[in-house]
């Protein structure tokens, strides 16, 4: 197998969710876009793991893994949050940062 | 010249044909992911690719990140984003405004990325094979996440705590 393949479907995946995060209005689709950007970094990780033969690849791959589950759980919960406060999860309208 | 390269002795016909077909279902799905009118739709989508991904990784012969995979991604965190998705009321059916005004803007930057990645990848590592290796034995990522990695094991376990209390405590109603 060429580490092209592997590669190039990472750096595919990767633009798909740069695209769903620039376009998506509903928190909950951008943080589904974040998982497919996480993804694809880890495909990464784990073809360039198999291509040195060094199992370390594998192991930043859990990391992600893992920090991925914990990004979550922050993430909703907070969309959680401001959907209580504001009734409405739409990005645009949260502008009380804005100067 | 990929011709050439399929038809080297080293290339494993059968792994690439499996790689193509779990690719191409994964670059459907990742883009039904960003396209789909359903937000429910969107998240089942999501667990096409987060299988393939998993699919993927044992291709790669790294089985225990595969099976990591689909226990934290497609067994918990989707059952989290199916939570978020009810409580936050989602319509069931098609939703207008899911997208952005400015949402176009999103394609652009999405193909310029593409291309400058698959030129960077492309120019770097156009004749690297990836080696035929039998699994990976578990013991040697265990190996490592208690020798030299120690430290950022105890960090993640710390992340991980925190990141608990932390959804607790926004999430809590009071």
């Amino acid at each position: 197998m060429l580490a092209v393949n592997f590669l190039l479907l990472a750096a595919a995946l990767f633009s798909i969710g740069v695209y769903g995060v620039i376009a998506r209005r509903n928190a909950v689709m951008v943080l589904m876009s974040i998982e497919l950007i996480l993804n694809a970094v880890n495909l990464n990780l784990i073809a360039f793991a198999l291509m040195t033969g060094a199992v370390d690849g594998q192991v930043f791959a859990l990391y992600v893994i893992a920090i991925a589950a914990a990004e979550v759980g922050v993430g909703l919960a907070m969309v959680l949050m401001i959907y209580r406060n504001r009734r409405s999860i739409a990005l645009d309208e949260l502008s009380e940062m804005k100067g | 010249m990929n011709a050439l390269i399929l038809a080297a002795d080293d290339i494993n016909v059968a792994q690439n044909v499996g790689f193509g077909i779990i690719a191409a279902v994964m670059i459907f799905a990742a883009l039904s992911v960003v396209s789909s009118k359903n937000v429910v739709h969107a998240a089942l989508w999501l667990v096409v690719v987060l299988g393939g991904v998993a699919a993927q990784y044992i291709l790669a012969a790294a089985e225990f990140v595969a099976v990591s995979q689909v226990l934290v991604y497609i067994g918990a965190v989707m059952v989290l984003f199916l939570f978020g998705i009810m409580l936050t009321r989602a319509q069931i059916g098609k939703e207008a405004g899911l997208n952005n005004r400015g949402w176009a803007v999103g394609i652009p930057v999405a193909v310029l990325l593409f291309g400058l990645l698959a030129w960077v990848v492309i120019d770097e590592f156009r004749d690297d094979v990836l080696p035929d290796r039998g699994p990976t034995p578990t013991v040697l990522l265990s190996d490592q996440f208690l020798s030299i990695y120690i430290v950022p094991f105890f960090a993640l376990a710390f992340v991980l705590l925190a990141a608990a209390i932390g959804a607790i405590v926004l999430a809590r109603k009071d």
